[in-house]
């Protein structure tokens, strides 16, 4: 079908000076360039704030220990939140869907290309701004570097008053302009998915990657716009003589708690239904299935969305809101179980009867349910307010969403970058180091956050820089920071899998995995025009049909 | 409710017993020598009403959590071990199911049940908690989080003391609590005692509340929970629960103005030459600042710099000759004091108990 290449004249393909390659690259609106400087960029910012998670876990591994200043953690807990979540998982996500996207709809391009250069170079100046600030953020001051408010910057701390000099305006800034960046990628997955899809597919035949993601972009639209309004708000706090958050002059830090809430817990789910994507399209492949109940998984995805923008305040729950508000965001936040639970389930359902193959993608994708089912779970704890009243601000809760952010969303990561790495580079992952990288990981990950969450219940809070001898804490900091240097190597080993295969690897082909989505039917890497004829599809499964003429998918719609 | 009410009576006696096993692997971990009379900050070994209730739905939940991960995580393994791909399957491929409408009512229906029964159970609690009325005999206590300490004043009995909260023990049959107020001075903050309650924010401009009961004497140990700044990790807590008579002593002992102890007049002279008066307040003399902690009855306290170190006269004058030595960060600034000039301050500071 599809997979014909144009033959290009021979003068084109000649090797071209680095200058031009460069030029090329910064200059591009192709998706796929896009998907994979937004990747790119994303790693350089994970190797950053690793290092800043490596610094805290030091500092923290006994007691009454010196290894830097408390200003220096709290620059490095406020840095490494804000560059994990803003500069390394929302963009690398949207790489993903950048990449992936066009190509498994049968287009050949976004649906704004320029925009979409736009908004990636947004994002990336976004995250130089945050790091300028290690050198500017002193301002005339003399007061700081880089910003010590925690990645939430609650009012009024994040004030003039409490943050003079510029650090927190880099961080506000950072925010606002990558924010940007953020809703015009969103307007674009939208208007891609929305009307670029190949003859044939129909909204119910799409991948579910792309149903995802859709719904991923619309809550994009949603969450990220009052972030970005109470960063407004801030800055005309700091320079204009407003009051929205100044609490000595009459202004609300509940306001401002509200307002970073409501966009971050809807973010959450921004970073997780990417990753839900991911184990939609890897789990079927390697257990050569079917997605289990397709529909089903669509329609718990736009609950998910729905109910996760009513969600916000169990992360306020000790704020002293009413026993009626209490008894709600508990309740809204359980409901958010039930759909999570039947995705998980689906999945379950989709591996049962099939030949699941082992591959490393499918080892971190059976790693990502089992932890994410963990995280769910100590989620449902938290979401019964009283029991969050003890466990909010201290390391359970650290543990918690950690079990979120890397259990989840950076395993499922894992298992996209084994599962698309070939298609990306025409490469293959190397299998063994893809194991090794596995074990390590997950081993140093269980050390890490499953003992994480005993120092919270034994009554740890989070943020702080040092702790008191005697309190049953020292041991199990020791073991955590252990675990973290286990995951560092981890990572390392992931980075020279990267690299070594990426000139040494297996040839990918086409199709390695014989998997059956429109990406796999193009070229690997695929050409800039993604495909020579645009493809038409009958099924949701449309090379499960090529393959299988037999049996095809098309016969059971 | 009644549904509610078999779960939880049939549950109750599982629940116990997970309790016990829990306390003793905590009781375990936290098994470091700890000070003769100071209590731990486990929230499984409760202490007070609060406390106590939150203990025991955390367990319900426990229970309840506890069973869905067995059933999903068994049947994650089963499936991965029972499916695993054979070599004699090799380019074969299994029978493509689609779907089951059956099965996908069954999965959302039941986890939609324990939900409705999770929530019953966690709205009595928050009701019980948190619209507990305050009963006549009450203790009424103004918490005020400073950056990087806490305000204690007790405005029934005209007493303002420091990170050292003393209150009565409360007689379950007779109960005596002590209702907080939660105010800020700065930035927010959280007041985190685990054995004795959740924690609540102290948020400027927004006044909270809480309470608590605690049922046995000692010294109970918390901290701020809410990042306040960079000293936030030695905002220490210490709440001593007094039998009765002990705590009307010190009631009447926190209520007389300062001693005048003519031998420490030197050191009071520095204290009100330099700037200490402008932030320090001692009872009865012409000290009346209120940025920092009061110092009236400052040797009657176990420790200093907000439970950062011990009440000693070294760390005391270290404390005053260079704060930053034990609270990088502390906004007490130090006051370069001469030798001399500082012996006299730290002599003054030793009479006033």
């Amino acid at each position: 079908m599809a997979s014909d290449a144009i033959t290009l004249p021979v003068g084109q393909i000649e090797a071209k000076p680095w200058v031009d390659e460069l030029h090329q690259w910064l200059t591009t609106v192709d998706h796929k360039r896009l998907g994979i400087l937004y990747i790119a960029s994303s790693l350089l910012f994970l190797a950053i704030g690793g290092v800043e998670a490596l610094i805290i876990r030091i500092q923290l591994i006994h007691s009454h220990n010196n290894f830097v200043s408390p200003e220096v953690f709290n620059r490095m807990f406020t840095m490494h939140g804000t560059t994990m979540i803003f500069f390394v998982a929302m963009p690398i996500l949207f790489g993903f869907a950048n990449y992936l996207v066009p190509l498994m709809i049968g287009a050949r391009d976004m649906a704004f290309p320029r925009l979409n250069a736009f908004s990636f170079w947004l994002s990336f100046l976004g995250g130089l701004l945050l790091y300028f600030s290690f050198l500017g953020g002193s301002g005339l001051y003399g007061a700081g570097s880089a910003p010590d408010v925690g990645w939430w910057s609650y009012a009024p701390l994040g004030s003039r008053a409490f943050s003079p000099g510029h650090s927190s305006d880099y961080w506000t800034l950072a925010l606002l302009v990558s924010g940007f960046g953020s809703i015009g990628t969103a307007i674009n997955i939208i208007a891609t998915i929305l009307c670029l899809r190949c003859p044939g597919m129909k909204l119910n035949r799409m991948p579910l990657l792309a149903w995802l993601n859709l719904v991923m972009a619309g809550m994009v639209l949603i969450a990220i716009t009052p972030l970005s309004a109470a960063q407004i708000m801030l800055l005309i706090d700091r320079y204009l003589g407003g009051h929205f958050f100044d609490t000595q002059a009459g202004g609300s830090a509940v306001l401002w708690m509200h307002f970073f809430w409501i966009f971050g817990h809807p973010e959450v789910y921004i970073l997780i239904i990417p990753c839900f994507a991911f184990m939609s399209e890897i789990i079927p492949v390697f257990s050569r299935k079917p997605i289990f109940g397709y529909p089903v998984m669509v329609a718990a995805t736009v609950c998910i969305a729905f109910v996760s923008m009513s969600v916000w305040a169990h992360h306020i729950f000790t704020i002293g809101m009413n026993s009626y508000a209490n008894s709600f965001f508990t309740l809204t936040t359980m409901v958010v179980g039930i759909p999570t639970g039947i995705k998980i389930f689906n999945w379950i359902g989709t591996m049962w009867g099939g030949r699941i193959q082992f591959k490393t993608a499918m080892l971190f994708s059976i790693a990502f349910l089992f932890q994410f089912l963990i995280a769910g779970l100590t989620g449902i704890m938290m979401a019964a307010s009283p029991f969050d009243w003890q466990l909010s601000l201290s390391y359970f809760v650290v543990a918690h969403f950690h079990y979120v952010i890397v259990g989840g969303i950076l395993f499922a990561l894992f298992a996209a970058f084994y599962y698309w790495y070939p298609k990306m580079t025409g490469r293959m992952l190397s299998e063994r180091l893809g194991n090794w990288h596995f074990w390590l990981f997950f081993i140093g990950f269980h050390l890490t956050f499953d003992v994480m969450h005993i120092p919270g219940i034994l009554g740890m809070p989070r943020r702080i820089y040092t702790y008191e001898p005697g309190r049953g804490w020292d041991t199990l900091n020791l073991l955590i920071t252990i675990g973290a240097f286990i995951q560092a190597l981890a990572i390392l080993l992931f980075v020279a899998n990267l690299i070594i295969s990426y000139f040494k690897g297996a040839r990918a082909g086409n199709d390695p995995w014989d998997a059956w989505t429109l990406e796999w039917s193009t070229s690997s890497p695929p050409p800039a025009y993604n495909f020579a004829t645009v493809p038409t599809v009958t099924s949701r499964r449309p090379l499960w049909d090529l393959k299988h003429p037999e049996d095809p998918d098309s016969r059971y719609e | 409710m009644s549904i509610l009410k078999v779960k939880s009576s049939t549950l109750r006696s599982l629940a116990q017993t997970m309790l016990l096993l829990l306390w003793s692997t905590m009781a375990a971990w936290a098994g470091e020598p700890k000070g003769p009379s100071s209590q731990g900050t486990n929230i499984f070994a409760p202490a007070s009403t609060p406390a106590k209730s939150i203990a025991d739905l955390s367990v319900f939940v426990l229970v309840i959590t506890g069973i869905i991960f067995l059933v999903v995580f068994a049947l994650l393994v089963y499936s991965v071990v029972k499916f695993r791909g054979r070599a004699k399957d090799a380019g074969r491929e299994p029978a493509q199911v689609y779907g089951s409408t059956q099965i996908e009512l069954a999965w959302t229906i039941i986890p939609i049940l324990i939900v409705v029964v999770l929530f019953l159970a966690t709205a009595r609690v928050i009701h019980a908690i948190q619209d507990a009325p305050e009963p006549a005999g009450a203790l009424d206590v103004i918490a005020i989080g400073h950056q990087y300490w806490w305000e204690f004043r007790y405005p029934k009995l005209g007493i303002v003391t420091a990170n050292e909260l003393h209150i009565p023990v409360s007689d379950p049959n007779h109960p005596t609590p002590t209702f907080l107020q939660l105010l800020s001075a700065d930035t927010d903050h959280s007041f985190w005692v685990p054995e004795l309650a959740g924690k609540t924010d102290l948020i400027p401009n927004h006044p909270n509340s809480m309470w608590i009961d605690p049922q046995r004497t000692g010294v109970f140990l918390g901290q701020c929970a809410q990042y306040c700044g960079t000293q936030h990790a030695k905002m220490l807590l210490r709440i001593s629960v007094d039998q009765t008579d002990d705590f009307g002593a010190w009631v009447r002992a926190q209520q007389k103005p300062a001693v005048e102890d003519a031998g420490a007049i030197a050191g009071r002279r520095v204290f009100e030459r330099n700037a200490c008066m402008n932030c320090h307040q001692v009872g009865g003399t012409p000290a009346d600042g209120r940025f920092g902690p009061d110092l009236t009855h400052l040797m009657s306290r176990a420790t200093i710099a907000a439970g950062a170190t011990e009440n000693t006269h070294d760390n005391l004058r270290l404390w005053i000759q260079n704060p930053g030595a034990i609270k990088p960060g502390c906004l007490m600034p130090a006051m370069k004091l001469s030798d001399p000039d500082l012996d006299a301050v730290v002599s003054y500071m030793e009479t006033l108990n």
